[in-house]
């Protein structure tokens, strides 16, 4: 896995272990693979893995049988993307706004834009 | 686990290396040792491993006074050195050699190393390449077991794929038990891994901390023009932009970018410490 040198390693891992559930590569009731197996699968620190399961768990989007490990949450999908949708409307949505702003650029005008692109990709 | 105090040692008279020295390191961790080139990051690993003798203070692993070299203590701790010698032997023979010191060698274990770093087990030992012994060498230190692991520039002559292979065994090797410390100038081959930097400069240990700790009070980001000047405590331009630090102030998750750290550190000690008290 390449990292990005702009977010946290561990944020990175938690994506990277979101995008397995919305893909449906873990599914709920899952054991996901041990901190172990994912360290040395992504080389990095296990402890990194181990910030990372202590996040998700967090947020509820696993949970832990002690002593055999972590499994994927049943409603997993509908926090991943709840917490996603706060994190886009925190972070990237202003970033957006900005240049559409700086571009005058018109939210009417980005709808058919935003209506191909969903036709091209999507459907 | 290891217990390092008021070190002092000079290799000649006047010429102090380390003056009054501390160190602690728990187990569990891999600790990244940085510094300049003759800053003293081997000489300080071979004090650990007992290779070199303090003139005044202690460095004790495990209890053990590291100078005594005593059979418990040597049982336990493994260093892979810069530069090495292996006798003339096969792999086979080499293992039956030396593999009774350590008594929690694991056989398996070093045979899979080797399948991972493709070493051909057929060859004598002095037949094969720099980089070859040297994942030889590695393999058998991880198999052996120790409680303390001692690495000075393991990353050295390895190969691409090496290197992530070496991030791989290293990964696996972590336990709760075991203390490694590695010696690297290629931080950025192992940045993933090390999870607390020591770093060593003009006869002390001027830095140590968890990569975590660094991260929630450090702000490590790109930014194409520096704003707040007074906010900065450094900084590196590239075509790219310029690399800063900033203290964190907004509970931030930065990645962290140890080489930017190090010449923060190595510039403003002062600056850089205050905001870890």
């Amino acid at each position: 896995m390449e990292f990005k040198d702009t977010q946290a390693i561990y944020l990175q891992i938690a994506d990277y272990m979101c995008e397995q559930i919305l893909l449906d590569k873990w599914k709920p009731e899952d054991r996901i693979p041990s901190v172990r197996e994912l360290a040395v699968q992504l080389e990095v620190n296990p402890n990194t893995v181990m910030r990372t399961c202590e996040y998700l768990q967090h947020y509820e989007i696993i949970y832990n049988k002690r002593g055999i490990g972590y499994f994927v949450a049943a409603g997993a999908s509908k926090k991943i993307k709840q917490l996603k949708k706060e994190q886009f409307l925190a972070n990237e949505l202003p970033q957006f706004f900005r240049s559409i702003y700086l571009l005058d650029l018109e939210l009417d005008e980005l709808k058919t834009h935003y209506e191909k692109f969903k036709k091209s990709h999507f459907r | 686990m290891i217990s390092i105090q008021n070190l002092s040692f000079s290799y000649r008279k006047n010429k102090p290396l380390f003056e009054n020295l501390n160190l602690q390191l728990e187990a569990g961790h891999i600790y990244g040792l940085l510094g300049k080139n003759g800053a003293g990051k081997s000489s300080l690993l071979k004090h650990i491993a007992g290779l070199l003798f303090p003139n005044a203070g202690h460095c004790k692993v495990l209890g053990f006074e590291s100078r005594y070299r005593q059979p418990a203590f040597l049982q336990n701790i493994f260093m892979v050195p810069e530069e090495f010698y292996l006798p003339q032997v096969s792999i086979k023979s080499y293992v039956s050699t030396y593999a009774p010191f350590y008594p929690l060698f694991d056989k398996k274990a070093f045979y899979n190393y080797l399948e991972e770093f493709q070493i051909p087990m057929d060859q004598k030992l002095t037949e094969m390449s720099y980089g070859q012994k040297k994942k030889v060498l590695i393999s058998f230190a991880l198999a052996s077991n120790t409680k303390a692991l001692i690495l000075d520039e393991p990353t050295n002559g390895l190969d691409i794929p090496s290197k992530s292979q070496f991030r791989k065994v290293i990964a696996a090797a972590v336990s709760d038990e075991k203390c490694i410390m590695i010696s690297t100038h290629q931080v950025r081959d192992l940045d993933n891994l090390i999870d607390s930097i020591v770093i060593i400069d003009n006869h002390k240990i001027i830095f140590r901390q968890d990569v975590e700790t660094v991260t929630d009070r450090l702000l490590f980001s790109t930014v194409t023009n520096i704003a707040d000047t007074n906010k900065v405590l450094f900084s590196d331009s590239s075509i790219r932009g310029h690399a800063v630090i900033t203290p964190n102030e907004g509970a931030q998750h930065s990645k962290i970018d140890m080489e930017l750290l190090f010449n923060a550190v190595l510039d403003k000690p002062e600056r850089i410490t205050q905001i870890f008290n």
